[in-house]
Parts: structure tokens; C-alpha cells; sequence
């Protein structure tokens, strides 16, 4: 008896945490929060602009030709996206460290986190710790001088299989 | 049915009903307190007033407070603050307790590793204490989200993302706690929840277990002594009150203890009319945007310490040091091999590693508050390798001490 009433209230029991588990997930209409669209063509080399998506800081820095220099030497092209003839940083921009905004300096080609102390190049990649990488790329898709962020093109998938960068 | 007669006095009806008689003897006339202690012994009732306080203050608060992304801000910085008759004192007060009971706390804390008051049978009020420290602290963190300005968006998204776990990744972990891929209208909401309910509920729970084990172990003294409270108790109630070691809880050791809670509240009613700015940072008087960090963002002070520990680190490192800082204090009774229940001062080695301990949590501290540059970045890292060296060693030197005799 006292088995078979400890059975039950163990499935309800069971069953309740996992409604509340469900409760606490992010709805339906936060996680489809949609794509966002840029306009490659309208930015200019060394000057960082920050767009949104899902909420998030979205980096663009489009690359001067001195910074395309110093991504080849330090073999970071490849967290360059190219769009026509140039080439942009498009990260996340948020610390991969703990999630603040990094600011950038445009004298040095750098962005400090305020936070912790970390820095990072033009590329995002990290040049001083403690972030563990350099800021993430969103998932994006080339459409002729346009990049849609949140979909998923081939260019986006062979990053995250080189493993440049993490799914987001 | 159990049998009642006429009763003659109110006193003796709820006697008859709930043996309110039974219940005086138990918690106040026939609860014994030693003599010999002083004014550190206070802080636990100051602590149960301050709580009152943020209690009573925040329930007022309630009444106008929005928990919604576009109208938190205003409700608490235009609504409260200047519309609502003596709001601010509300909000003033809720503020500086807020910061002022961490202060206590350590007082509290420290005062009974000084004396060791963890040890012998103490163990469980030490256990239940961290309990109650570490809800805390999440009901200070859950609070400081509420009025939805830079310092609260930015302190939820760093802090929420610490349960990411470094290289393990767990973006769903975060984005499950925060309802959302960044603090939105659903995190505001569910940490609203957490501040003014569930946590309230768990402090108040945490509260009566802490009262509860002390009950048996009784509180310490200076001198750590064994008292037999059975005999002393006896002594005292026999009218031979300048022999005994003990008086009763209530109104003798009361007494005291509210000429103390009134010391504090001339200093806490002073801070909170003259002083509340402290507890207020300017960052968080503008409105959150998600779009831009402050340059400098630190926690409130009575975070500091555990921050400096987790910021000289690389990420992972960092996180397990934070763990460490978070959760090594629980484990004092168990670290501390030493056969001596004995104030600090008679205990050699030990005396030493409680003042450097002191110490160096002031630094990591200090340190945490200034920006993470230069000869700062470095006197955090050493502060923060010595607060961990320090726990490391603790079972040696207390294993090294002789026993005190009487």
C-alpha cells in the first residue's frame, strides 16, 4: 500500500518538475525572433558598427587594406567574410568570456573588454585572456552584397566545421 | 475531547489552547545565554531586525513597483522615488539594508570563526548560517535586477552566464534561466518572482532551522568554555544569579541585545537620510541597454572579493577558483582538524591564518572594485592565490595544534 501511494506521488511528482522545467523555457515567439538583413555595401573600412540580432550586439567591421595585411600574416582571413571584393568582421558582439560588450579603439585595431581586462584584433580574435576565444560568428548566408543573419548558408556551415567558430 | 475549565485570564485561555506557557519557557525565560560574552554575540538579533527592515520596506515597494522591461526603470526612479509620498524612504532604506546586512553578516561570520563557535556540535548552525548567506546573496542579486538600469542588464548577463561553465558550453543552460538569448521581459519577470517570493520564503525557512540548531549547542562564549547549562540554569533559577554563568534569554541577555540593535540603527538610520548614496551606483541610474557595456562594471562590495577571485584567471580556471571561493566556507568545521573549540587568540598558528584571511579578503576586495590593469591585475592574482593556499593549509596547521587545557 504505502509502496503503491509512493509510486504515484513519485510520477506526479516526476511530472510536475518536468512542467516546471517547461515553464521556464524561453517561449515560442522569443525563440523565433527573426532574421536581420545587412547591407554590406554601406560600411566603411575601419569604422565598427554595431547591429542587432536576436537581441544580441552584432560587430561589423569592414577591413582597410593594412587589416587584411595583418589577417594573412597572422593567418586569420579565414574569420573574415567576404562580400564582393571586401572583407568584414562580422562577430557576435558580445565577450566570450562573460558576455559584456568589448569596445573598440580604432588607433589600435583592437577591442577592450572593460569587464575582465581581455582584448582582441580586428579579427575578434583574442589577444589577451581571460575570454577562452575569439568573439563568434552568427550564422549568416551571403546574398549577393546583402548577409542575412540567423540563416544558415554554406560559407557560415564550413566555419563552424573548420571550427572557427562555435554554433551560436 | 480533551478537557478544559473556566480560565481566568486570557494568559490562561491561550495556555489551555497552546500552551503559550510552554512555549515563553522554551524560547525566552528558561533560554540560556552565558555570561561571558560581548557585543559581537548582538549581530544575530541585528541581523533578524535588518531583516525586518528590507521586509517591511520592500513590501511597500511592492505596491508600486512594475516588473516589466519598459516600465521598471521609471516605476522605481520616477514613480517611487518622486511621486509616492516617503517612497524614497522606502526605497532608501531597502538599499542601505540591503548593503548594510552584508556587513553584519561578515561581522557575524567572522566572529564565529574567530571563537570557534562551528565546532563541537555546532556544526549545523555554521551549515545552516552559509545556507542562509548564500540566499541571500541570491536575493541580493535577484533585487539589484529589479530596477532594470546599466548596472542591473549587465550584471544579470555576466552573472547568468557564469552557468555556461566555461568550455562546457551550456548556452542552453543560460538561455533555459533567462527565458531568453539575452535578459528580457521573461528574466525580469522570474527574477521579480524569486525576490519577492520564493527566495522571502527560503530565507524565513533557513531563519527558523538556524534558530533551531541552536537550541541544543547553545550559543558559544569568549573563552569556548564547556558550560553545563543544566547546573548553571539551576544556580540561576535557585536566585543565585551572581554565581551562575548564565541568565535567561529574555529580558535579562534581551536587553542587551536591543541597547546594541539601537547603537546600530542610530548608524543605519544615518546612512540611510544622510548617506544612502553608497548604496545607490550612479551606472545604475541610467535605463538598460542592451546595445552598450558601462566601461567599468563591478558588483556591489560585499561581492568584491569572490569577483577578484574568478578575473585574474582564464575562464575556466577563474570558474573553478569562483566555485572554490563560492562554496569552501561551508566546509570550515570539517577543514579545521583541531581539537580546540577556543577563541583564535589561544590557538597559535590558527590566530595567524584568521587574520590573514581577514586581510586578504580586504585586498581581494579593493582590488575588485579597481579596473583590471596593470600592478592591480597582479596584487588581485597573488590576493587570490592566497586566499586558496590559505584554505589549503588550514587541515595542516589545525592538525599541527596541541590541545588547550583549562
Amino acid at each position: 500500500m504505502g509502496k503503491a501511494f509512493g509510486a504515484v506521488a513519485g510520477v506526479g511528482a516526476v511530472a510536475t518538475l518536468y512542467a516546471m522545467k517547461k515553464t521556464w523555457d524561453p517561449l515560442p515567439s522569443v525563440k523565433a525572433a527573426g532574421f536581420t538583413t545587412l547591407d554590406m555595401s554601406a560600411y566603411e573600412g575601419n569604422k565598427l558598427v554595431t547591429e542587432k540580432w536576436r537581441g544580441k550586439p552584432v560587430f561589423v567591421l569592414k577591413q582597410t587594406p593594412d587589416m587584411v595585411e595583418y589577417a594573412k600574416k597572422k593567418n586569420e582571413l579565414n574569420r573574415l567574410i567576404k562580400v564582393g571584393n571586401d572583407y568584414y568582421l562580422v562577430a557576435i558582439g558580445l565577450c566570450t568570456h562573460l558576455g559584456c560588450i568589448p569596445g573598440y579603439n580604432p588607433d589600435k585595431r583592437s577591442f577592450l573588454c572593460a569587464c575582465h581586462g581581455g582584448t582582441y584584433d580586428s579579427t575578434a580574435e583574442v589577444t589577451k585572456a581571460p575570454p577562452p576565444r575569439g568573439l563568434d560568428i552568427p550564422p549568416f548566408k551571403i546574398d549577393g552584397n546583402k548577409l542575412v543573419l540567423g540563416e544558415e548558408g554554406p560559407e557560415y556551415k564550413k566555419l563552424v566545421q573548420d571550427g572557427v567558430t562555435m554554433p551560436v | 475531547m480533551a478537557h478544559f475549565t473556566k480560565a481566568k485570564s486570557l494568559y490562561e485561555w491561550l495556555d489551555q489552547r497552546i500552551a503559550i506557557d510552554t512555549l515563553r519557557r522554551v524560547l525566552a525565560t528558561e533560554y540560556w545565554i552565558p555570561k561571558n560574552i560581548n557585543f559581537l554575540w548582538a549581530m544575530g538579533m541585528v541581523l533578524a531586525i535588518t531583516f525586518g527592515l528590507l521586509l517591511i520596506s520592500g513590501i511597500f515597494l511592492l505596491m508600486y513597483y512594475q516588473p516589466n522591461v519598459d516600465l521598471a526603470f521609471d516605476s522605481v526612479n520616477y514613480t517611487i522615488m518622486k511621486e509616492v509620498e516617503f517612497g524614497w524612504l522606502w526605497r532608501h532604506i531597502h538599499g542601505v539594508a540591503a548593503s548594510v546586512v552584508f556587513l553584519i553578516i561578515y561581522i557575524h561570520m567572522f566572529t564565529g570563526i574567530y571563537y570557534g563557535s562551528y565546532k563541537k556540535g555546532r556544526e549545523l548552525i555554521w551549515l545552516s548560517g552559509m545556507l542562509l548567506f548564500v540566499t541571500f546573496s541570491a536575493e541580493a542579486f535577484s533585487g539589484y535586477m529589479l530596477p532594470w538600469g546599466q548596472m542591473s542588464y549587465w550584471a544579470g548577463m555576466v552573472i547568468t552566464n557564469l552557468f555556461s561553465m566555461g568550455d562546457l558550453h551550456l548556452n542552453g543552460l543560460v538561455e533555459w534561466i533567462r527565458g531568453d538569448y539575452v535578459p528580457g521581459q521573461a528574466f525580469l519577470n522570474r527574477f521579480f518572482m524569486l525576490h519577492v517570493l520564493l527566495l522571502p520564503l527560503v530565507i524565513l525557512a533557513l531563519i527558523g532551522f538556524h534558530f533551531g540548531t541552536l537550541r541544543i549547542p547553545h550559543v558559544n562564549n569568549q573563552e569556548g568554555e564547556e558550560i553545563d547549562f543544566e547546573e548553571e540554569a539551576a544556580k540561576y533559577k535557585a536566585g543565585k544569579k551572581k554565581e551562575s554563568k548564565v541568565i535567561a534569554f529574555a529580558n535579562d541577555f534581551l536587553s542587551k541585545d536591543m541597547f546594541v540593535v539601537s547603537i546600530f540603527l542610530i548608524f543605519f538610520f544615518y546612512l540611510v537620510f544622510y548617506h544612502y548614496e553608497f548604496a545607490m551606483d550612479p551606472v545604475n541610474f541610467d535605463p538598460a541597454d542592451p546595445l552598450k557595456t558601462p566601461p567599468h562594471i563591478y558588483p556591489e562590495w560585499y561581492f568584491l572579493w569572490s569577483y577578484e577571485i574568478l578575473r585574474p584567471f582564464s575562464t575556466n580556471v577563474g570558474l573553478i577558483a569562483f566555485g572554490f571561493a563560492q562554496v569552501i566556507f561551508f566546509f570550515l568545521p570539517f577543514l579545521d582538524r583541531s581539537p580546540n573549540a577556543k577563541p583564535a587568540h589561544k590557538r597559535g598558528l590558527f590566530f595567524f591564518w584568521f587574520w590573514a584571511l581577514v586581510i586578504d579578503m580586504i585586498i581581494l576586495t579593493a582590488m575588485g572594485k579597481l579596473p583590471p590593469e596593470g600592478i592591480f591585475s597582479k596584487i588581485g592574482l597573488y590576493a587570490a592565490l592566497t586566499f586558496i593556499g590559505l584554505w589549503i593549509i588550514l587541515p595542516i596547521i589545525t592538525k599541527m595544534e596541541k590541545e588547550v587545557k583549562e
